[in-house]
């Protein structure tokens, strides 16, 4: 990837960023800045850190580690203080303990602009004064580089992104899709160690998005050091990242693969975002005791506590009590809510089990549900999955 | 510093009590011949006086006093550049009494037929070189202010003081380049009082009130250079009556002595 | 912020008067009949004949030109020290930062006559700084034009801070925080991204100035004296015009206000339409 982009490698002279050491054959730690070599004598590529960012009531405590050329996506619900997390690598927001150190390299304590961190901000801050080429031209320049240079490093990021024809726009003359990218070259062009994107597409609206999500997805893929996004949007989690990392109330409740945790949610907000129902509960054989109340059987064979999982669409409503199911998980519940959700009607019911349950127009017709309306909801214990917790 | 003095010509003021009540029994006497038998003999209402700004103090006291021996009464002055009030009474400011520091100021009220009879000179002014404290620079004479290196201000030509004082130095053949020529008496004071300028040309009554902050000569010269503060009531004066018993006061003995306490000379 | 916005540009200001509402229109005209009247008694108490032999006097231009060029560096000065503090007020915290704000739009409510006063016990002869200034430097700033220079400026420079601070809190700071993680330093980052973004700001703010600059009197009389071609400015000229020749000072108020009327109108033309 590197070998073909057409830039030189390393930073340029009198840059103070301490990438510039050659991918191969890397110095040990002790000729970089602030390691030390007995900490680190084997080389130790990528992130590895602790954030710890205390303020007022809020406390943020994540540990992170990812290699090159991995993306992870932090993901969660707003106020979960992703952005913090964000923030703090970038060191725009000091940390209060903690940790961390890229490719080896403490930077606790170096201000952002001695980072090799590039940020893609969330509505981009493309500085509205400058061109396209000069907003991507502004970081070499910052690191030096006269500014033919900077301009024709920043030409070729342009290039690459498809944004030749935009180069002489001011921000504000772009497209949502082409900004997005013009910040994405700017970042770039610093060649960071670390990419950093705040909601990268939480700014387009649904059709750009689509668009701009694989074109990322595309640049994503073939960056040679790590990303770290920055979203609530579990689409573009599992589209972008190679591993999440589930954040809520300032810690890491939840990591793993996209389908590690689409699979096994442990937290009613994962399971929420991955559309499941999510109950907490003591396993004995096949039958578990939810903390909730209820029993459920399943077709797993656990002891001790387990998380029981199962998707909306396994629910089967009936509005008479079903004959002859006495096998079968059943709940007698009430219609809280009902929404629709693609081409299905979503429930959310209440009663014996807290659920959600999927299920066609014209099933909700005939049954007619309505909130406050009674019903008899089922689960077959082949759909239910059960994991330990 | 200036309370004391002040307290003195109150209570001097007091001493000739008598011959003031005299004084203003007679003026008001007078007021009931013009205005008819049905008008009470005591004087009331709100005197304004406009005056130049260098008989604040000593107009102050006499207003003070005006009013005990007038109760019922009230003086409101208006003090300011002679210039600006003149202008601002033919402009129509509600005045009774013009007390001004030169005749050119008040020829322009009487030019416009602005008061109500001649105005009489009350008290005369007269220029002192007014130097730092001590005296440091040793000034004797307005000859002296010509050494080079001394910070002399003076008055603008265009105001009174600046005006007597270029006669004095006309009168003494001299040519003297200040750093500044000030807009008023009052700011050539301040930057002696500062010690900004060494030395500068003002009028005897300005030395008196800066008390200790500065220290005066008298020059010879000044005698070709005497200012007379001429008053006068004006002609659509609201309380006529009143404001002709302030003028009595003011070229009152007594009033005078409050005027010479506080540097001025008698006409 | 959504895609529409960013590639609509800035929306169309819709043209004409039509459609002003009354309670609007009544008072705004009343408003600008309020600031022209006075002007146009003025012009037309103007003695237009004796004006050529006003204005062709020496003192008058000797006058204009020392006005022009104080006010001129008094802005100078302003915008080297005011956009700074501005910053400073605007970007950072810091114990007591309320208390300053309060204290550099101090000069406003000040009478300036005062603050020359103020200006003279600091940077007098025998003031607090002004003493050292001449044991060491042998400096003396009262009469002289330096002197005027920074009474205008003491008095212009909060108008300065205080529109490029508004300005500077209506900018979003994250511009600053995105041009540091690409590498710039605070100062670059104010230098290349803050500052032209604030840029119109800073021109409002350096017209205020300049203005206010241009009529200053009180603290210019008190701390600068008045001496012709050294320290007297229009406004002082005007003023002992007034004393004895209102014909006069008439007409110098006349010639001060065409040129602030000129200066204006182009920078205004020039700067503020500026995108």
């Amino acid at each position: 990837m590197t070998e073909n982009d057409g830039f030189p490698h390393g930073s340029p002279p009198g840059s103070a960023r301490p990438d510039s050491a050659p991918p191969n054959g890397a110095p040990p730690g002790n000729a970089r800045p602030n390691g030390t070599p007995s900490e680190a004598p084997a080389r130790s590529d990528g992130v590895d850190t602790r954030l710890i960012v205390e303020r007022g009531t809020f406390r943020l405590d994540v540990a992170l580690r990812a290699a090159p050329g991995e993306v992870v996506a932090l993901l969660g619900p707003n106020g979960a203080g992703k952005t913090t997390a964000l923030r703090a690598l970038a060191g725009l927001t000091p940390l209060t303990g903690g940790h961390l150190r890229l490719d080896g390299v403490a930077l606790d304590r170096t201000p952002p602009e001695s980072r090799p961190v590039g940020v893609v901000f969330q509505d981009y801050l493309l500085f509205p004064h400058l061109t396209a080429l000069d907003n991507v031209a502004f970081g070499p320049r910052c690191q030096g580089a006269t500014k033919a240079k900077a301009r024709a490093q920043a030409a070729g990021w342009l290039d690459r992104m498809g944004l030749t024809a935009h180069a002489s726009a001011k921000p504000r003359r772009l497209s949502g899709g082409q900004a997005q990218r013009v910040a994405l070259a700017r970042a770039l062009a610093t060649r960071p160690r670390l990419l950093l994107l705040d909601e990268p597409l939480a700014a387009l609206d649904a059709r750009t998005r689509l668009e701009v999500r694989a074109q990322l997805r595309h640049h994503l893929a073939g960056f040679e050091a790590v990303a770290v996004l920055v979203t609530h949007d579990p689409l573009d989690a599992m589209v972008l990242a190679d591993r999440l990392v589930v954040v809520e109330h300032g810690e890491v409740v939840q990591e793993g693969t996209p389908a590690e945790i689409a699979r096994r949610p442990r937290t009613d907000y994962v399971a929420q975002l991955v559309g499941l129902n999510l109950y907490k509960g003591r396993a004995e054989g096949h039958t578990v005791r939810l903390d909730a109340g209820p029993v459920i059987t399943t077709t797993e064979d656990l002891a001790g506590p387990v998380f029981v999982a199962f998707p909306p669409g396994a629910v089967t409503l009936y509005r008479e009590r079903p004959a002859g199911s006495s096998a079968r998980n059943l709940w007698r519940c009430s219609v809280t809510g009902l929404e629709t959700h693609g081409d299905q009607i979503r429930a959310a019911l209440t009663g014996e089990l807290s659920l959600t349950a999927d299920l066609t127009a014209v099933a909700a017709a005939e049954l007619d549900l309505h909130p406050g309306a009674e019903v008899w909801a089922a689960v077959k214990a082949a759909q239910t999955h059960a994991y330990p917790a | 510093m200036t309370r004391t003095p002040a307290r003195r010509t109150l209570r001097i003021a007091g001493a000739g009590a008598a011959a003031l009540l005299a004084l203003s029994a007679c003026s008001s006497t007078s007021g009931d011949a013009t205005t008819g038998a049905s008008g009470p003999p005591e004087l009331s209402g709100t005197v304004t006086v406009f005056a130049a700004a260098s008989l604040e103090e000593s107009f102050e006291t006499l207003g003070a006093e005006f009013e005990r021996q007038h109760p019922g009464t009230e003086v409101s002055f208006n003090f300011g550049g002679s210039d600006s009030l003149a202008a601002g009474i033919t402009n129509g400011a509600p005045a009774d009494v013009f007390a001004a520091a030169s005749p050119k100021t008040m020829a322009v009220v009487t030019d416009q037929d602005g008061t109500a009879g001649r105005p009489v000179t009350f008290v005369r002014n007269q220029l002192q070189i007014a130097t730092l404290p001590g005296n440091p620079d040793r000034i004797s004479s307005l000859k002296d202010l010509t050494e080079p290196g001394l910070k002399v201000v003076l008055c603008d030509k265009e105001v009174p003081c600046g005006a007597a004082a270029q006669k004095a130095l006309d009168a003494a053949g001299l040519d003297l380049e200040p750093v500044s020529y000030e807009q008023d008496v009052k700011g050539a004071l301040t930057k002696v009082e500062l010690k900004e300028a060494d030395a500068a040309v003002v009028y005897r009554t300005d030395v008196r009130a800066a008390g200790d902050k500065v220290e005066g000569v008298d020059f010879p010269e000044s005698a070709d250079a005497v200012n007379d503060y001429p008053i006068a009531l004006l002609k659509d004066a609201p309380h006529a009556r009143a404001a002709k018993a302030f003028i009595a006061l003011v070229r009152s003995a007594e009033g005078q002595k409050v005027l010479t306490d506080a540097g001025f000379l008698e006409p | 912020m959504s895609a529409e916005s960013r590639a609509g540009g800035p929306p169309r200001r819709p043209k004409g008067s039509r459609g002003v509402p009354l309670p609007l229109l009544v008072p705004a005209l009343l408003g600008l009949a309020f600031l022209l009247v006075p002007l146009i008694a003025l012009l037309l108490r103007t003695p237009w004949r004796g004006l050529p032999e006003q204005l062709t006097s020496p003192g008058v231009w000797e006058a204009l030109r020392l006005s022009l060029i104080c006010a001129t560096a008094a802005t100078a000065l302003s915008l080297v020290l005011g956009v700074p503090l501005a910053w400073l007020l605007a970007r950072t915290e810091f114990p007591g930062r309320g208390l300053v704000r309060a204290l550099v739009t101090l000069p406003l409510v000040l009478p300036p006559v005062v603050g020359g006063v103020a200006l003279l016990l600091a940077l007098g002869r025998n003031g607090v700084v002004g003493r050292w200034l001449d044991a060491w430097f042998g400096i003396t700033l009262p009469f002289t034009t330096t002197g005027v220079v920074l009474a205008e400026t003491f008095v212009a420079m909060p108008f300065l801070v205080i529109s490029v601070e508004g300005t500077l809190r209506a900018a979003d700071p994250r511009y600053e925080e995105a041009a540091t993680t690409l590498g710039a330093s605070r100062f670059t980052a104010f230098r290349r991204v803050t500052l032209p973004l604030i840029a119109p700001g800073i021109a409002a703010g350096a017209v205020l100035a300049w203005a206010r600059a241009l009529g200053e009197f009180g603290a210019t009389i008190t701390f600068a004296g008045n001496f012709p071609g050294r320290t007297q400015t229009m406004p002082l000229a005007v003023y002992l015009a007034l004393q004895n020749d209102p014909a006069a000072a008439i007409a110098l108020s006349l010639v001060l206000l065409t040129v602030s009327i000129a200066v204006l109108a182009g920078l205004r033309d020039r700067w503020m339409r500026a995108t």
